[in-house]
């Protein structure tokens, strides 16, 4: 070890295998994993998620977690976003793609993806 | 992509508890149902809950596993890990929201529970939170950079001056200011060898602090340890560690040979020029070699005795050469006052006592384990708080600090704040942190001579008034344990006491009557009850005791007779109204006081007089 940027560069390269253990969690991204979920695809979405918030370096604030079935197994692979001061936003019917772009708008701009909710898809 | 942590405590507590079979139980299941590659396994250090272990916690949930058994492992994987689903039954009940009736089933967070709530984590930072055989994850939470910042940005004199205005103080139990220590050690650099040696050789029954440190976060010991050869200008160390502590040992191990690895320890570190590096030696478990002049003999190989001093250590310590000795929690603290800064460590605590203070809490008390206060907070937070209290609804009576070289507080002074000057105050001792409840059913004269043995046992015998002074002392209570003590023997236990302090050689016999002398002050009529009454007022002395058949609950059913070993119970010729049998009686003679007859009785006939 012959310099500080050598440590540096250690803690960046770990930063993001040790941040899920001390994420403030303002930001709460929970996948509906029952049986249902996974049968209707909800692994993929999933690990686009847990990819997408790594590599996007949102670690310290977002967590992403699993739950079991709500009770609207029509509407899986079903996906909660909880968010510290505002309404739970519920996303149905999702896929890996449909959760990049959740990323992009919603968690990074702030603005919910109206078109994916359970709201529009409801007949 | 890893996606979740589960991290399995693999202190020495929640080891022996199985955890490390967990671990590899549930290696082999995630590998089953092919999430090895998306769930971590992680062994940390202890997470102080040792009451309740083997405990597991998962990440990002942060939910709260305790007293998982193996049978348990499927069910975390297929429910938890694969669905989602947290496995209730096992969260602990604090943390459980249900449990709480909260509509959300969203576990509160750890660190809001009674046990974490009031406690200040600084020496225990790292314990349960990282995997201590990984310096990267070290690294990660700002491992080294103190190193790295002391080493580049500081003098020698400025890290003196630094620990010296934190006001940090020896946690091995003298309380002595640390920096003052590396003060005196820090004359002539670079033109006489010198050492620094870190005192791992916890002792006291009941302390296990130390060994939790350097099983959960062992580079913090070498971070301080290398900081502190800078400021004293040494660059050779040694822990003194006792061989009773296996994982501590293993662990560290790994840490020094990965800090080598990386270029921490060694020659020209951080490219400063400074050289330093250490080797571990093992303790033969010898109580006397946690004092400071005996530590060092040993080290450097010789029978483990104490010298006076002065020469104080750090004039003339290992092989002769300027020494400095800190404790463990001492060193853990170290780090983090260089990182953070003055202010921030002198805003914890009281005036003289700065910082926090890691207990292990034992005996009769709910949560048993380690947990980490800032000094001044009060005893009765302590025990009533972050430890749950007493169990079975007894009543607090004592709780002994700083093991056999302390004393004991008794209920009336429960909300002391606890700090070194308060303990000296009303004659305890901060100690090293062994914090030991005792109940109602404890008795205080019982409990003088459990220490006292200890001492006697571990004394090294080179000094008379601890040899013989403390076998006496054992002597005259046993007598009074026996029944056959007499009032002038307290007064004779006092007196041989003070010679005792004041004519040993080392810190083991001038605080071996500590127990004594605290329990004369706080629980004397315990004393006069065993001298004048003959009863033991908690029924602990056997000799002072007896059971006793009630002849009028008594049906004379004869199972206390069976269950005898000494055929002490025989027919009487009473039969009690309403029973059809002739009652029992214990013939005293006979009676060994085993408690077979009490445990059996379905009656509750049987009872301690």
């Amino acid at each position: 070890m012959k310099s500080l940027e050598e440590l540096k560069a250690i803690k960046a390269k770990m930063q993001d295998k040790v941040v899920l253990r001390k994420s403030s969690g303002d930001i709460r991204i929970v996948v509906g994993m029952a049986t249902c979920g996974i049968a209707a695809g909800a692994r993929p979405v999933l690990n686009a998620f847990v990819q997408g918030i790594n590599e996007a370096g949102l670690g310290e604030s977002v967590i992403v977690t699993q739950t079991g079935c709500i009770g609207i197994c029509q509407y899986e692979p079903v996906v909660e976003v909880y968010t510290k001061d505002a309404e739970k936003v519920t996303y149905v019917k999702m896929t890996a793609e449909k959760a990049a772009e959740v990323i992009e708008k919603h968690i990074k701009g702030g603005k919910p993806v109206a078109e994916y909710t359970i709201n529009a898809n409801k007949k | 992509m890893i996606r979740s942590h589960v991290l399995i405590c693999g202190g020495t507590g929640c080891s022996s508890s199985g955890s490390v079979k967990l671990s590899e139980k549930l290696a082999e299941e995630l590998k089953a149902k092919g999430l090895d590659q998306e769930i971590k396994i992680v062994l940390t250090g202890c997470f102080g809950l040792c009451a309740l272990g083997p405990i597991m916690i998962v990440y990002p949930e942060g939910t709260f596993y305790s007293r998982v058994t193996l049978d348990d492992i499927p069910e975390i994987v297929s429910e938890h890990l694969e669905k989602g689903r947290i496995v209730e039954r096992l969260v602990y009940n604090e943390t459980d929201a249900a449990a709480n009736g909260e509509e959300e089933l969203e576990a509160a967070s750890l660190s809001e529970t009674t046990f974490y709530k009031k406690q200040k984590r600084v020496a225990l930072r790292n314990c349960g939170v990282i995997n201590p055989e990984n310096i990267d994850e070290y690294i990660a939470m700002d491992g080294y950079f103190a190193l790295e910042k002391a080493l580049r940005e500081m003098t020698p004199d400025e890290v003196i001056q630094t620990v010296l205005d934190s006001g940090l103080r020896g946690r091995g139990g003298g309380g002595f200011p640390t920096g003052l220590k590396w003060k005196f050690a820090s004359g002539n650099r670079g033109q006489v060898k010198k050492y620094v040696a870190c005192n791992a050789d916890e002792g006291d029954p009941g302390a296990f602090m130390d060994r939790s440190i350097l099983e959960g976060d062992p580079h913090a010991v070498i971070e301080a340890m290398a900081i502190a050869a800078y400021a004293i200008g040494a660059d050779e160390g040694y822990v003194y560690v006792r061989a009773e502590y296996p994982i501590a040992v293993h662990r560290l191990q790994i840490a020094i040979d990965q800090a080598r690895e990386y270029g921490l320890l060694g020659e020209n570190i951080f490219g400063t020029g400074f050289n330093f590096d250490m080797k571990i030696r093992l303790g033969a478990g010898a109580f006397v070699c946690g004092e400071e002049t005996a530590l060092m003999t040993s080290i450097e190989g010789n029978r483990g005795e104490p010298r006076p001093r002065p020469p104080f250590p750090a004039v003339k310590g290992l092989f002769d050469q300027p020494t400095v000795l800190n404790n463990v929690e001492t060193y853990a603290n170290i780090p983090q006052i260089i990182l953070n800064g003055v202010e921030w460590f002198t805003s914890m605590g009281t005036e003289k006592s700065k910082g926090t203070k890691v207990f292990a809490l034992g005996g009769k008390i709910t949560n048993t384990g380690l947990v980490e206060v800032p000094m001044g907070t009060t005893l009765r937070e302590v025990i009533e708080e972050i430890g749950g209290g007493i169990p079975n609804g007894k009543k607090f009576k004592a709780a002994q600090t700083g093991g056999p070289s302390g004393g004991c507080i008794p209920a009336s002074l429960i909300d002391t704040p606890i700090d070194y000057d308060n303990l000296t105050a009303i004659g305890c001792m901060m100690g090293s942190g062994g914090l030991i409840v005792m109940d109602e059913d404890n008795c205080m004269v019982d409990i003088a001579k459990f220490f006292l043995e200890f001492t006697v046992d571990e004394s090294c015998g080179k000094c008379t008034p601890c040899r013989v002074g403390t076998r006496r002392l054992l002597e005259i209570l046993d007598k009074i344990i026996s029944g056959n003590g007499e009032m002038e023997d307290l007064d004779r236990m006092e007196e041989l006491c003070e010679y005792i302090k004041s004519a040993s050689l080392c810190g083991l016999g001038q605080t071996a009557p500590n127990p004594v002398i605290a329990t004369l002050k706080f629980f004397r009529d315990e004393y006069i009850a065993h001298i004048v009454d003959k009863k033991c007022p908690a029924g602990v002395c056997k000799s002072l005791m007896s059971y006793v058949i009630d002849k009028e609950k008594c049906i004379g059913c004869g199972k206390c007779l069976k269950n005898c070993p000494a055929d002490a119970i025989t027919k009487t010729d009473y039969v009690a109204p309403g029973h059809k049998l002739p009652s029992l009686s214990i013939d005293a003679s006979k009676c060994v006081k085993c408690g077979a007859c009490v445990s059996g009785c379905k009656f509750g006939a049987i009872y301690k007089d």
